[in-house]
């Protein structure tokens, strides 16, 4: 049950492991970030730079079974923000080989 | 003499199939936790999200590292990561191991 192959003892080194290093990040309320990692603390509280943040607005189409939804994207840039930790949902490293 | 975890993580009340238990009736959730590291999961979060992969580690807040993790939604595959890390709270629910034979 050795944790991992790459050295990883608790959730945060994940995290850790990728400071300075593009992440992604799902967020309560349909919404993607993908930036640069800078900080983080137990809250996973994140300041991240060079961000782009993706909402997806989803319409139920009227009279529509609940499979029939618009989905539209919304796409913004940011160059610093800071993510209050309470809206984390997923943080994903980049992937490495 | 305990381990370093602080709070109990509340055991999921069952209204669905319940977690398997653990293979020895050892007792406690942690180790039951203990003994699912390194095996393949699913974790449902409360919007109904699934994610699959292997459970790399957990914390006493029970965020939690999967490896080769799969999203899935309504039975769909949405995403893949090589590694996540889950937030704890954010009404993560707990899982169901795939059961594999005990390493």
């Amino acid at each position: 049950m050795d944790a991992s192959s790459n050295g990883i003892q608790e959730p945060f080194d994940l995290i850790r492991l990728s400071l300075s290093e593009r992440v992604f990040v799902k967020l309560r309320g349909d919404r993607e970030l993908t930036g640069v990692l800078h900080a983080y603390d137990g809250h996973m509280n994140l300041i991240l730079s060079d961000v782009e943040e993706t909402i997806m607005i989803v319409d139920p189409v009227e009279g529509a079974p609940e499979s029939h939804t618009t989905v539209n994207v919304a796409k913004r840039k940011m160059e610093m923000l800071f993510v209050r930790g309470d809206g984390v949902i997923l943080v994903s490293p980049p992937s490495r080989t | 003499m305990d381990e370093s975890t602080p709070p109990p993580p509340p055991p999921p009340a069952a209204s669905e199939p319940s977690p398997p238990p653990p293979p020895s009736t050892s007792g406690s959730p942690t180790d039951f936790l203990k003994g699912v590291v390194g095996k393949r999961v699913v974790v449902r979060l409360t919007s109904g999200v699934d994610y699959r992969g292997i459970l790399s580690c957990l914390d006493g807040y029970m965020n939690i590292a999967l490896e080769q993790t799969e999203e899935h939604v309504n039975g769909r595959v949405t995403n893949r990561y090589g590694d996540a890390f889950i937030r704890g709270n954010n009404g993560t629910w707990w899982f169901n191991s795939l059961r594999t034979p005990a390493a």
